[in-house]
């Protein structure tokens, strides 16, 4: 029993099938990636998981319990965090506010009404947030409005802010996309330390395929919105169905 | 029935004024993405058109006239408007009792002009800035054209009287053995202004450049791409929504008295017009304007008014609420349209 | 000093200074000299820049940290006053209870408004928010004010009448609103040579209930709270998907900024108990945008400035008549005068709000942050050319110490 349960997922739009009947398990403190040629319904798996899309059918279970129906900041607060494709920071604040703030969201939950104390008093967050901004290598940068960040450093910030959550899941969408070899480099090193210092599942969906085999311990191909095979890397890498459908080349 | 029919007329002329300012408040919104709360002071200007060409054709002269005395015994001066002297007493009466529909003619130039400057000149700045940024400096706008008008034309209402073959109240249900007495005016202005919203639709519908239109309105990115210079084009259509404003303005004169806050108070309603109809739908403003207009005048009436006071006041507004958050795309919005 | 740190804390005490030496501050001229028309220190437009004050700093609680543009906070101002004058009705001219009432019926109203007005953000909030405070202004002039039930007395506004109850009017209370018998009316005139000072009552009710709420707001802005609705207005995506809902919090500064503004109406009451349905109108709305936006959108100090900026020009703007101009301008050439006074005559007087127009474009336009970035820029500007006369080693310590 994963940590992450998918049956029987399908979902339409208008008259596409974006996902067909889609099964998926995800172990518990593995690195499990999704790959799959464009179109396949990578995304809209992702958003089903989140609560940005609600499947027609089928169930998505995490450690138990259903996610169907409930909103983004719900799943959030169960263990569920997302990295987006391109990097979704507070751009207006600091880069240390932006660390503080899904601090404060662990520690109080989705809302609360914390008007009198001033953010300086709140040492528990503070000390966190800075210990995460020294983790991530950008203790110098914590004045820095987030917006000012480069590419490579935005993500390195919203991983970051994923992980002060201390969440059991981490969703990451394409995480390299757009980003130079370096940075590249550098996200993958990041990925493969946060896999082996914590507690953590990490489902990844990628397109690089140099990423994927860095990182993934398990992968799942996804083809025209259904799973086509699910094995290591290993496997993947000479399995010929998945090299018709993905890789483009014939048998 | 008759009385239901009359509510229904009743309705009309608010509601096409309504359709009218909606209509562009939407073609400028879904072309060029921004939120123009001076539209309303368009409507206004439009009505101070025809009060300025009635004041110019009534510019007179002064004659003496010897055959005639006044009460002094002195020799009576008599004033003639020039129009009088240049086209001859009758041809001269005629214009100027035709002055507000002849405004429509010196208006159409006017508004554009007035449309391509206010685009080129402010607006065309603002298309990057984010939405309050673009409601605050055209409403500052609004405020500074209105002032602008109070200064030259007063605080007062100006009556504008349509032409006398216009004025008076004909039986429409006649023919129906019915008796729905009308003001011919408002039917002018009804069939007016469905002329001008076929007008526009035929427009968008039957030419090249309003293909274009359309189709920057469904996704302006994309035609970007193609390469068509979609910015001149889009200038043009602010213009266009000016003088569509300017017009229904310009007719609705002998309806009310134009004043110069009257933009702001067609203003507030078209927007709620705008948004019943659905953001960006040109036939939902047109459809929401007439059926907002109508409600309006049913919740008019006595009966409305007594059993529960003040109702034609905020059946408009409670509409609008109860509209957007039951669709919240209003009647006919699309999906995408404004939203964060 | 009061959970706030050390330059949130100088700030407090400026604004203290200046409100409470105000009456000095605004009246720098003598009153028989020719400039005496320039000065501000009468009680009820010092009251009115304080009242605004509180308003726009309230405004700026929900449009300057969560970038949610309401068109409707005066009808939170209106409601507020009405609450007042029914207080002052029914019970005395007791401003307490009337404030208090004030500020808990807008919380109310503001909830219910923000409840359904946030369900949509963007351009619809605005034009949602509009439309109730066009409603909310229809209700007050007209709905409200029939025979059968009359709670907004119409046109010519709610006043209090010899018959009204007045339940808990003493025989020694003055007819006057006032504070357990302080009238808000009494003033004290220190003449000091030529200069004339009026120290008001009711102003320094008003100013004391503004420190109050502009250092609420200071502690709101520097709070949690505060920080997740700059966070909400930066990107509400990755609030989300931060587990955090982004409703409550905007409800709730709804609702912060609703209060202000009640409070604002409740003490406008208090100095003039008289409640009218203009104040609801869709313009007041927009003068409160302007200040806020004027002063500087989600700074500390601004909207105080912008309120204080739009009321004195306001004041000063209307008196300016054409005899005024042509005093000013008498050393001109006959035929110059006239043209220039012919020119300027119509931005004065009665033609304030064509100014107040262009003076919102303006600042949309040229100065997006307002009047505090306007100053940022020129202390920069000022800063950059003294660095430029100094000696290169001299140019590392006039870094500014923040």
């Amino acid at each position: 029993m994963g940590i992450l349960e998918v049956k029987g997922v399908n979902k339409r739009f208008g008259g596409l099938q974006a996902l067909g009947d889609v099964n998926l398990s995800v172990a518990e403190n593995t690195v499990h990636a999704i790959i799959g040629p464009n179109g396949a319904g990578k995304s809209t798996l992702l958003n089903c998981l989140v609560g940005k899309l609600i499947p027609d059918t089928g169930s998505v279970m995490f450690d138990g319990q259903s996610v169907l129906g409930r909103a983004p900041y719900e799943i959030n607060q169960m263990g569920i965090s997302r990295v987006f494709q391109t990097p979704e920071i507070f751009g207006d604040l600091t880069v240390m506010e932006n660390m503080m703030i899904p601090c404060f969201a662990k520690r109080d939950g989705s809302f609360e009404l914390n008007a009198m104390p001033s953010v300086g008093s709140q040492k528990d967050i503070i000390e966190k947030a800075e210990s995460m901004l020294d983790d991530m290598n950008m203790a110098d940068k914590r004045y820095m409005h987030a917006a000012a960040l480069s590419r490579g450093d935005k993500r390195r910030l919203e991983i970051g802010m994923c992980l002060s959550q201390e969440p059991r899941l981490l969703l990451l969408d394409e995480p390299t996309a757009g980003m130079a070899r370096a940075d590249t480099n550098n996200t993958i090193d990041l990925l493969k330390q946060i896999k082996d210092e914590r507690d953590i599942t990490i489902a990844i969906i990628e397109h690089d395929m140099h990423v994927v085999f860095s990182l993934a311990e398990r992968i799942t191909v996804l083809a025209q919105g259904t799973p086509l095979v699910e094995d290591t890397p290993e496997n993947i890498k000479g399995h010929p169905k998945v090299r018709e459908a993905y890789l483009g080349e014939s048998a | 029935m008759d009385a239901f029919l009359i509510q229904i007329l009743n309705g009309l002329d608010k509601g096409s004024a309504y359709a009218l300012i909606a209509l562009g408040l939407t073609l400028i919104f879904g072309t060029l993405g921004v939120v123009n709360f001076a539209h309303g002071a368009l409507f206004m200007v439009g009505a101070f058109c025809a009060v300025t060409l009635q004041r110019v054709l009534t510019l007179s002269f002064e004659t003496v006239d010897e055959t005639q005395k006044d009460f002094l015994g002195n020799p009576l001066k008599v004033k003639t408007p020039y129009v009088e002297s240049w086209f001859g007493p009758e041809a001269g009466a005629w214009i100027i009792d035709w002055a507000v529909p002849l405004a429509v003619l010196i208006a159409i130039p006017i508004m554009l002009l007035v449309g391509y400057v206010m685009e080129r000149g402010l607006i065309k700045h603002f298309y990057k800035r984010p939405h309050a940024d673009q409601i605050l400096v055209t409403f500052g706008l609004a405020i500074v054209i209105q002032e602008i008008v109070k200064y030259f034309f007063g605080a007062n209402p100006i009556q504008t009287p349509p032409p006398d073959a216009l004025n008076g109240v004909a039986n429409l249900g006649a023919a129906l053995g019915m008796e729905i007495v009308y003001p011919v005016w408002r039917i002018v202005y009804f069939c007016f202004s469905v002329l001008i919203i076929g007008g526009i639709f035929a427009f968008l519908q039957f030419t090249t450049f309003g293909m274009v239109v359309r189709a920057g309105m469904a996704d302006r990115e994309t035609v970007g791409l193609l390469g068509i210079n979609i910015d001149r084009k889009f200038t043009i259509m602010f213009g266009i929504a000016a003088a569509v404003a300017g017009l229904a303005g310009v007719m609705y004169g002998p309806i009310n008295p134009p004043n110069y806050h009257m933009g702001m108070d067609f203003l507030v309603l078209s927007f709620v017009v705008v948004v019943v109809g659905g953001m960006g739908s040109l036939p939902g403003a047109v459809l929401a304007g007439f059926l907002l207009g109508i409600l309006e005048s049913f919740a008019s009436t006595t009966w409305a008014t007594t059993t529960i006071p003040g109702i034609n006041q905020i059946i408009i507004y409670l509409v609008a609420i109860i509209v957007l958050l039951t669709r919240p795309r209003g009647l006919m919005g699309r999906k995408g349209v404004m939203e964060e | 000093m009061f959970g706030l740190d050390k330059k949130d804390t100088s700030l407090l005490i400026v604004v203290a200074l200046l409100t409470l030496l105000a009456p000095f501050i605004l009246n720098p001229f003598p009153s028989d000299s020719a400039m005496a028309q320039f000065n501000a220190g009468y009680p009820d437009l010092m009251q009115r820049f304080v009242i605004f004050g509180i308003f726009a700093v309230g405004f700026n609680i929900l449009f300057g940290l969560t970038g949610y543009l309401s068109f409707g906070h005066a009808a939170f101002l209106g409601v507020g006053s009405y609450s007042a004058v029914w207080m002052f009705k029914l019970l005395s001219y007791n401003i307490i209870p009337a404030v208090v009432l004030a500020v808990i019926i807008a919380g109310l109203f503001s909830l219910l408004i923000g409840f359904i007005s946030l369900r949509r953000s963007g351009i619809y909030f605005s034009i949602l928010t509009l439309a109730f405070a066009q409603m909310s202004f229809a209700l007050a002039y007209s709905v409200l004010s029939n025979p059968k039930f009359n709670l907004t007395n119409g046109e010519t506004g709610l006043q209090v009448y010899a018959d009204d109850p007045q339940w808990l009017h003493g025989a020694n209370m003055p007819d006057v609103p006032h504070l357990f018998g302080l009238s808000m009316r009494s003033t004290y005139t220190l003449e000091l040579g030529p200069w004339a000072f009026d120290f008001n009552t009711g102003y320094y009710i008003c100013a004391i209930v503004m420190m109050v709420a502009f250092y609420l707001a200071i502690r709101i802005f520097r709070s949690p709270f505060g920080m997740m609705l700059r966070a909400v207005k930066s990107n509400q995506q990755r609030m989300n998907y931060t587990g955090l809902n982004t409703r409550p919090y905007t409800l709730a500064a709804f609702v912060i900024s609703g209060m202000y503004a009640g409070l604002a109406g409740g003490l406008m009451a208090a100095m003039d108990p008289l409640a009218g349905a203009e104040r609801m109108q869709w313009t007041a709305s927009g003068e409160v945008v302007l200040m806020t936006i004027l002063g500087g959108a989600g700074t500390l100090i601004g909207p105080v400035l912008g309120a204080g900026f739009i009321k004195y020009f306001e004041n000063i703007f209307s008196k300016i008549n054409d005899n005024v101009l042509h005093g000013w301008f008498a050393f001109l050439p006959d035929g110059l005068e006239d043209f220039v006074v012919t020119i300027i005559h119509p931005f004065v007087g009665k033609g304030w709000h064509l100014t107040l127009g262009l003076l919102f474009m303006m600042v949309v336009i040229f100065l997006p942050g307002g009047l505090v970035e306007g100053g940022q820029r020129l202390a920069a500007w000022v800063r950059s050319k003294r660095n430029k006369g100094q000696d290169d080693e001299t140019t590392g310590k006039t870094e500014p110490a923040e």
